[in-house]
């Protein structure tokens, strides 16, 4: 199943739900002829089609809605805020090219804040897939719940197979205690080699796809910062607002002291091809490897 | 439009002009564009559309949505009017313990959606004008927007679009009292010639004076204006309207009155005789 199978397969059981996009068709360029009755196309327009999926929920539809992660976050945040998060809607926010997948567009469509300016939303959950088969495996999830939700479009290929999206559940590989990674998105697959390259070492590492970091897993996060000597927290995201600020948050409430390194961006990344953006930006799973071990002995 | 009907709007206009004077004090509120659009509001409810808080869970009733938020006081003094709304929750207004503030919230039986954020309702709106549409329903949906709103961006951009998918069951109701928060709308970004630049955009446009409810009946009716178009009606009002003093002015868009200033408004809505106002003026919020 693709994401089109999935997102046909539902609206096929219920026509309440519906695609949208602001003219950012990827994810199902065979969809629209298939469900005309369900699919808008506002152009390019991304206030219009966030307000135009307000008033659609307001008559009981979900609107899944679809534009590259900047311009949908950003462009029209005030309107994900002001129409859906104040009226609590359940529309559906699908970003495409988030993080480092927006390889060489250049800084205008950077998604790297986009994880800490949905999770301000009040009522907005944010789902951050590890790849495809994370990101298939929580989608019928994601769509149903009756909030409004963010979701970082996630399509690249998998190396693991996933369990079924439990929202503000973690997914935990191993229990080491020397190294806990925590993790969303795209840099799970880096992250997942340099777990490898770690144990290779002899050290005990857990790696943990937070999956959903709004609602973060807080017993997930609080044990690993207990168990673990050193917690990596590692996103293809700014360093303000993301997962590091999430779990300092969490450990502070909690009045827990642990050993926590961020490995995030400080800037804009040099756009270019997406091996060689890793490489220049120190995010391949070896110079991720590389980092903990000189933080870790 | 019998004279019998129109003496009695003319008659409910005055009283909705009453609860906005009387929540012109203790805090303020918008005094001005409340007062330019009362007689539309009251008019679209009463005449126009087929929605009360009874109907709302139906899908086939009318929707209307105040886009341009921060004239609440002509709305909720409607809606007494209408017997939706108790006259002494008014008095309730910027007091914590209910939800009445300077604009609109959906705990409030009638209203729609909330607003406050100019260029808003237009595409919410147009969700559920398309909603209806793929349905097959023949809802009728008004936005009422302010002139000063067209100046954001996100309004053409809603009309290109609702022009785009042929939304002739929605109708964009502009409130032309020719002002915007501080100053008049010529003055600073001009929109004249208004009716031309609608119809660039693909709707179907009518001008009329939005004080005069026998006008608006033969504008609003039948409907839609032309088949496959957006409908528009530019209702020339003015600011302040009913209150000689505050008539077009600048300076009394939002006001915070005294109570004898207010029972002074209060006399000169039936008087027309000037009250002397010492409140300052405020002309930005």
């Amino acid at each position: 199943m693709t994401y089109a199978d999935i997102v046909l397969e539902l609206i096929n059981e219920e026509d309440r739900y519906m695609i949208m996009t602001s003219e950012n068709r990827a994810a199902f360029r065979a969809l629209p002829p298939l469900i005309p009755q369900n699919f808008i196309d506002t152009g390019i327009t991304e206030q219009t089609m966030i307000g135009m999926a307000a008033g659609l929920a307001l008559r009981g539809r979900v609107p899944v809605v679809h534009a590259l992660a900047t311009f949908l976050t950003m462009r029209a945040f005030e309107f994900i805020r002001t129409d859906v998060g104040i009226a609590n809607l359940p529309v559906k926010l699908v970003g495409a090219v988030p993080g480092f997948l927006s390889d060489g567009n250049g800084p205008t469509h950077q998604a790297i804040e986009d994880v800490s300016i949905m999770r301000g939303i009040p009522p907005m959950n944010v789902f951050c897939p590890a790849d495809e088969n994370d990101m298939l495996k929580g989608l019928k999830t994601m769509i149903t719940y009756p909030s409004p939700f963010y979701m970082r479009y996630n399509p690249t290929k998998a190396f693991v197979e996933h369990s079924p999206l439990e929202i503000g559940k973690a997914e935990t590989f191993g229990d080491g205690t020397d190294i806990a990674i925590l993790v969303y998105g795209f840099l799970f697959g880096e992250a997942f080699k340099t777990k490898q390259m770690l144990e290779e070492q002899g050290k005990s590492v857990r790696l943990i796809n937070i999956r959903t970091p709004k609602p973060i897993d807080e017993e997930a996060v609080i044990k690993a910062a207990t168990e673990c000597k050193l917690v990596v927290t590692l996103e293809d995201h700014l360093i303000t607002g993301g997962l590091y600020t999430i779990v300092s948050e969490l450990l502070l409430s909690k009045r827990i002291s642990a050993n926590v390194v961020p490995i995030a961006l400080k800037t804009w990344f040099r756009p270019g091809l997406l091996n060689e953006v890793l490489e220049y930006e120190g995010f391949t799973a070896e110079q991720i490897y590389s980092r903990i071990l000189g933080v870790s002995s | 439009m019998t004279n019998k009907k129109l003496t009695k709007l003319q008659n409910q206009a005055l009283k909705v002009r009453e609860h906005i004077i009387k929540m012109s004090g203790n805090g303020g509120c918008f005094i001005g564009a409340s007062l330019s659009c009362a007689d539309l509001i009251l008019y679209i409810y009463k005449e126009f559309l087929n929605v009360t808080p009874e109907n709302f869970k139906d899908s086939k009733r009318d929707y209307f949505f105040l886009s341009k938020g921060h004239d609440v006081p002509a709305l909720y003094g409607t809606y007494v009017e209408l017997g939706w709304l108790e006259e002494d929750r008014l008095k309730n207004h910027l007091r914590t313990n209910d939800t009445i503030y300077w604009h609109p919230n959906r705990n409030i039986p009638g209203v729609e959606f909330h607003s406050g954020s100019l260029g808003h309702n237009l595409s919410v709106a147009m969700g559920v004008a398309m909603d209806c549409k793929l349905r097959k329903q023949k809802n009728k949906i008004v936005v009422v927007v302010g002139d000063g709103e067209l100046n954001e961006g996100s309004m053409w951009e809603g009309l290109l679009v609702a022009s785009a998918y042929k939304l002739d069951n929605l109708i964009v109701v502009v409130d032309r009292n020719q002002f915007q928060a501080n100053m008049p709308t010529e003055e600073l970004i001009p929109l004249n010639p208004l009716k031309k630049k609608f119809e660039a955009f693909g709707c179907s446009v009518k001008k009329i004076d939005g004080h005069n409810f026998d006008e608006m009946d033969k504008a609003f009716k039948p409907f839609p204006f032309d088949k496959d178009k957006v409908s528009v009606v530019i209702a020339e009002t003015v600011r302040g309207k009913g209150l000689p003093s505050i008539e077009k002015r600048a300076d009394r868009w939002f006001a915070n009155f005294q109570q004898e200033e207010i029972e002074g408004l209060l006399k000169e809505l039936h008087s027309k005789k000037k009250t002397k106002l010492t409140s300052e003026t405020i002309v930005a919020r």
